[in-house]
């Protein structure tokens, strides 16, 4: 049974930053923006429960926050610049919540948010806090930093996009292949920590994976046409589909090639599967797109067994060849062991210069036990082991060196 | 409209030939009427090596004359040009036209207030 309570926590989590979003439009000011929209929040616990939830939550929200601002403004309507923006806010045939107007504002939003002139670290915390509606807890949390970090780097950013005068605006279409990169990377970055948490003792922080989902619908939603932008949304959901399979009930790691099928999200993997079809039609394939397409075809096999690893490692071919960076190439490696041999990915995995990067260890120790060179696997999941920042991973990769050790006596 | 100052940073070091350095300054010009042409233009200036640069210091109540940049480094100072601008985006809109005029590297940064 859900209480008016309840309601407001979700529509909190849902509409904080469309809220935002528009307000930021409105007052042309992010921290007044925000003070409104939680004062309307404020005003929604008291209300909610004795009034009812209103029939839309999101548009009394919004009207409550531009309610609010007017009221602070023509408090302070002595000084000419809040004079002039409480003008702003009467003025006339301004749309509040029409879904289109929202979602240009939320896109503008984004795109301030992750303006290459703002330090990545600030961008990252910045969205979540703007367009996730995450407190600075929560996202101090999330990066395991300390809270008073995360503020500074919010205030900080903020202060940059007021006095730098960094505009709210969609960057043009010829600014997008420069722009875009940068909205993705954020986006993808809150997916990658929610999911495999960089350190921890959980190894997936759920919240984190639907913040960034969420996101990436968003940006689907308002860039239709950007299939880079779409192979990222198909990447998470394909990712997040098999979620409910990744750890065992007590919390171990399963990996993919032992993963129960049955237990993914088959809708999430239709949805993934229907994007990814929709890429390959348009040809024009992206990093996202390609990494897509692999979770794809790994979605499509019944059982490990099945899986098509030609097509994988032809898929990884044409990613390393747009992306050639090592841990792409290490991606690969695994690939073309089930095409080519052990012996085959491990002179690749060789001459790759990963020290110190946990999974190229684990990848290496793999490889070692399949080739029955069991001494140096075993070094090599000692390595892993002591690079590897999360307590499921590790517990995983101590059950892989236990394994070999067994089957050495 | 705000004003921003552009500096911009070159490699300490002797001054480049003519027959390099001729061509870079007549498309930094081009920038430049450009800039004039939109009614961004403030100002805009080259500056002589650090070598001839002076100090002047605020030490103990006094005001002390001392040679010497402010710091030495592998780059310096070499100009600066001031535009107005209506944001961010505009200002480094022309930053990067100088920046693909001259090979350099530019800091842009807003001014806090200004007199003129």
């Amino acid at each position: 049974m859900s209480t008016p309570g309840d309601a407001v926590e979700r529509v909190f989590r849902e509409q904080y930053g469309r809220a935002v979003a528009v307000l930021v439009r409105l007052l042309g000011d992010i921290d007044l923006a925000e003070e409104a929209v939680q004062e309307a929040f404020v005003t929604a616990v008291d209300r909610w429960p004795a009034a009812g939830v209103p029939p839309s939550p999101a548009g009394w929200i919004i009207t409550t926050a531009r309610n609010k601002a007017i009221d602070r403004l023509r408090r302070e309507a002595t000084r000419d610049a809040r004079h002039a923006q409480s003008q702003l806010l009467h003025a006339p045939g301004r749309g509040l919540e029409e879904e289109d107007t929202v979602r240009d504002d939320q896109l503008r939003l984004v795109f301030t948010c992750c303006h290459p002139s703002l330090a990545p670290t600030a961008q990252v915390a910045l969205a979540l806090r703007l367009l996730g509606g995450l407190t600075t807890r929560e996202i101090a949390d999330a990066f395991l930093l300390p809270e008073a970090t995360v503020a500074q780097r919010i205030s900080r950013a903020k202060a940059k996009i007021r006095q730098a005068r960094i505009p709210y605006r969609v960057p043009a279409a010829a600014e997008l292949p420069e722009r875009l990169p940068a909205v993705l990377a954020v986006v993808y970055l809150v997916f990658n920590e929610g999911y495999a948490a960089s350190s921890g003792d959980t190894l997936v922080r759920p919240d984190l994976c639907a913040d960034a989902v969420r996101l990436g619908r968003l940006l689907a939603d308002l860039l239709p046409e950007q299939e880079e932008v779409v192979g990222l949304l198909a990447l998470m959901l394909l990712t997040q589909a098999r979620r409910p399979a990744r750890t065992t009930a007590d919390g171990r790691l399963v990996p993919l090639g032992e993963q129960d099928r049955a237990a993914w999200d088959a809708a999430l993997v239709e949805e993934g599967q229907a994007l990814v079809r929709w890429c390959l039609a348009r040809d024009r394939p992206g990093p996202y797109q390609l990494q897509a397409a692999i979770a794809a075809v790994h979605s499509a096999a019944r059982t490990g067994r099945d899986t098509d690893w030609a097509a994988i490692l032809g898929l990884y071919d044409r990613l390393l060849a747009l992306a050639p960076t090592p841990v792409v190439a290490l991606n690969r490696a695994v690939a073309l062991a089930e095409v080519a041999g052990p012996a085959a990915a491990l002179a690749v995995v060789d001459r790759l210069e990963l020290l110190g990067f946990h999974v190229l260890h684990a990848v290496r120790a793999d490889l070692l036990r399949r080739l029955g060179r069991r001494g140096e696997a075993a070094q090599e999941y000692e390595r892993a082991i002591a690079l590897a920042g999360n307590a499921a991973e590790r517990a995983f990769l101590q059950g892989r060196r236990a394994e070999a050790a067994a089957a050495d006596e | 409209m705000a004003h921003y100052l552009l500096s911009v940073i070159e490699p300490v070091g002797p001054t480049p030939p003519a027959e390099f350095l001729e061509p870079i300054m007549a498309r930094i010009g081009e920038v430049n009427a450009e800039i004039r042409a939109a009614g961004a233009w403030v100002y805009a200036g080259g500056l002589h090596g650090g070598e001839t640069a002076t100090m002047v210091l605020a030490r103990d109540g006094d005001v002390v004359t001392t040679d010497g940049p402010f710091a030495e480094g592998k780059e310096h100072l070499g100009g600066i040009s001031i535009v107005d601008a209506p944001d961010l985006d505009a200002a480094l809109g022309w930053a990067r036209k100088l920046v693909d005029a001259s090979g350099l590297s530019i800091e842009v940064r807003p001014f806090r207030y200004s007199e003129t």
